[in-house]
């Protein structure tokens, strides 16, 4: 029963790509990935329950699920949800558009419901090894997703996207094969099984324990969009159709992320508690430096999603550097607010580009006017991302900044609060611009109002809300939250 | 024993250093296919030496996939380029590659001292010239504006992981290194697919022409 659960993540979104791969994109199919989603977060919820009574579950030794990717789990099959809801309407209108084809629609369903049971699989191997070929699956899956309009811009963005993401990551699979070195020679038979390696950390040879913690936050640094190599990000989560940015956006960074909290445990055990601080700071502060400058004169609202989304990678890299149970419970919460948030965010700004045809921000005006539900959506949608109150990215970024004066980084979380607040005034104006003020008159004006489809409002306000509930209170979660930074805030 | 596997080591470096040094994209692809032949040697060498036949079909495997058929799926790749855009540009001029390649090799050696301290036999000694292999085929990747020759300079970085994985501790476990060979060879045919989807909408599959995209 166990083991059959704690699979169900992996196996029913491969079951639903099948089904979409053989039946295609049909009206008898559309509701398959809503009611695979939803199959899929039923069971993250029962092994939720399962880990928090009787402790980490285990599948011949190739899976394991602790609370933390337990919470993984939740945080895509959650996501999962409201992309569902909100895709058929989103390919409809691409269809009628003449944008894609009914083979492309299948060809999307399909490598979604791939892309969702690789993320899974990311979060529940046990072996380092297997997290590995997991995301770099995820890449490879998506590249066809990212340019999929076959645009000069979308092809532009698909070669950035698999060249940078491949061979950032190569690094982490070098760091994989360093650290198995030491491992190796430490005469503790961990392997490369993650759990066993925190165990046996103190064993293994600092020297070359330090090279692979290197190239391993690195390399899962690139994927989760954290600076110097975070290049690829912006193009392809500009690119990529509304769905899949939110699911990239909302997700994939998340899970990656979750390989350098898995990597920092081993590193704190190995080398102290320092060292991948000072690597994870270093990160955070140049993720949100990055995003801060080229926020500020931003003239694409999906590019300003995305850098967005970097600054918030930066503030989960402050929060894992500051380290601790704190610290770790509100980059948890952080995790699922702001896939929460961006989901909806990108779904929102795909309903914008089918309506006004124009991504860029100057060419939507008054959105408020023409399309209030969505506007508000939106509106909202930014609001939980700077943070304020009643969203939960108030409450995991408080917990972020307190845990860092607390750790002994204070400067480094006073130069990232400084740096939050520019890229919080340049989302206000940016999207103040989009909503706010009459609509333009005349020739390229956006056209007649249209209604929300009923889908994507259901999709949005769930996500919305949800976000909200969470910010008040975190109600069932709050314990396997406590598991999730007990395993891994060992150290303050 | 060891004058065989220093070879076969020495095969993987002179050959990244040949791709970093042509520029002719046929040339580069032929290299390259003589590296994964390299590669298969030193882990036929591994295997010999342990008498493993595990590593022995490991060999195998590496020698069709690296020496067979990513060659061949590179050479498709640049099957239905015009005659004028087989050549590559590259950012650096071939001197100051090759003093460059020297600079990494030495940093590399470097780099891997720990991983060499910490078990001093034959194959550990020559984990540093994987490294170097891996730190040229990044400069190719950076340096290189067409995409064949960018592709060609990811796997030089996957050729010199793998070396390294079997160097140090006889590779990462058959699973993982079956994933890791059946990723790489995905991530290959989807760059395939896109450089016919560049020589598409694009006609020319030069790097240069990618800057639709920027802030």
């Amino acid at each position: 029963m166990d083991i059959m659960l704690a699979v169900a993540p992996i196996v029913i979104p491969a079951l639903g790509a099948a089904v979409y791969a053989l039946a295609g994109w049909r009206r008898a199919t559309t509701s398959v990935a809503t009611v695979s989603a939803a199959l899929s977060l039923l069971a993250a919820a029962l092994v939720a329950g399962r880990v928090v009574a009787n402790g980490p579950l285990s599948v011949a030794g190739l899976l394991r699920v602790d609370a933390v990717g337990a919470f993984m789990l939740l945080v895509i099959t959650a996501i999962a949800v409201l992309v569902a809801v909100a895709t058929p309407a989103h390919l409809a209108a691409e269809l009628d558009a003449r944008r894609i084809s009914i083979r492309t629609a299948t060809w999307h369903a399909t490598l979604v419901q791939a892309f969702l049971a690789a993320m899974a699989l990311a979060v529940t191997a046990a072996d380092l090894g297997v997290l590995w070929v997991a995301l770099e699956a995820t890449t490879i899956i998506t590249a066809f997703l990212v340019g999929q309009r076959r645009t000069r811009a979308a092809v532009e963005a698909a070669w950035k996207y698999v060249v940078i993401c491949s061979s950032g990551i190569a690094l982490a699979l070098l760091g994989i094969v360093v650290l198995g070195h030491a491992s190796a020679h430490s005469a503790t038979g961990a392997g490369l099984d993650w759990a066993a390696l925190a165990g046996a950390a103190p064993q293994l040879d600092p020297g070359v324990t330090r090279i692979a913690v290197v190239l391993l936050i690195v390399g899962f640094g690139t994927k989760a969009g954290l600076a110097p190599l975070h290049a690829w990000l912006p193009d392809a989560h500009s690119q990529a159709p509304a769905p899949v940015s939110a699911l990239m956006s909302g997700v994939l960074l998340s899970v990656a992320f979750y390989a350098v909290l898995r990597v920092k445990v081993i590193a704190d055990g190995a080398l102290g508690a320092g060292f991948a601080r000072a690597l994870l700071i270093a990160a955070a502060l140049a993720s949100l430096l990055v995003a801060a400058s080229l926020l500020i004169a931003q003239r694409d609202y999906k590019r300003m999603l995305a850098y967005s989304s970097i600054e918030h990678m930066g503030l989960l890299a402050l929060g894992a550097a500051a380290g601790g149970p704190l610290a770790t419970a509100a980059v948890l919460l952080h995790v699922l607010g702001h896939g929460l948030a961006k989901s909806v965010l990108f779904l929102g700004a795909g309903r914008i580009l089918q309506t006004t045809g124009t991504s860029r921000i100057d060419g939507v005006r008054g959105l408020a006017t023409r399309q209030p539900a969505l506007a508000g959506a939106v509106g909202a949608g930014v609001l939980a991302l700077l943070g304020l109150p009643p969203f939960s990215l108030f409450a995991s970024e408080l917990g972020i900044v307190r845990a860092g004066f607390a750790a002994g980084i204070g400067w480094a979380t006073a130069a990232a609060t400084a740096l939050v607040v520019v890229i919080g005034a340049a989302l206000v104006t940016h999207t103040g611009r989009m909503l706010l003020g009459t609509a333009p008159e005349g020739p390229g004006a956006a056209p007649a109002p249209r209604p929300l489809p009923r889908c994507t409002a259901t999709a949005l306000i769930i996500g919305i809300v949800g976000c909200a509930v969470l910010g008040t209170t975190t109600g069932p979660l709050t314990v396997l939250l406590e598991h999730a930074a007990a395993t891994l805030g060992g150290t303050p | 024993m060891v004058e065989v596997l220093n070879i076969a080591a020495g095969a993987l470096l002179l050959t990244a250093v040949l791709v970093l040094w042509r520029r002719e994209i046929a040339v580069i692809v032929r290299v390259f296919a003589l590296q994964g032949v390299a590669l298969a040697g030193l882990v036929a060498v591994l295997a010999w030496d342990e008498g493993s036949a595990e590593l022995a079909a490991v060999a195998a495997g590496l020698l069709v996939l690296r020496g067979g058929v990513l060659p061949w799926l590179l050479r498709r790749a640049i099957a239905g380029a015009a005659p004028g855009q087989r050549e590559s540009r590259p950012v650096l001029n071939v001197a100051a590659s090759l003093l460059a390649a020297a600079a990494l090799t030495l940093l590399a050696l470097a780099v891997s001292a720990p991983l060499v301290a910490l078990s001093p036999s034959p194959a550990a000694r020559a984990v540093p010239i994987a490294v170097a292999v891996v730190l040229i085929g990044f400069l190719v990747l950076v340096t290189r504006r067409h995409a064949v020759s960018q592709l060609v300079g990811f796997l030089l970085m996957d050729n010199g992981i793998t070396a390294a994985g079997f160097l140090t501790t006889s590779g990462i476990g058959l699973l993982v290194e079956v994933g890791v060979a059946l990723d790489v060879l995905l991530v290959v045919l989807v760059l395939q697919v896109l450089t016919g989807r560049m020589r598409e909408t694009f006609g020319d599959t030069d790097l240069d022409e990618l800057r639709e995209l920027h802030d």
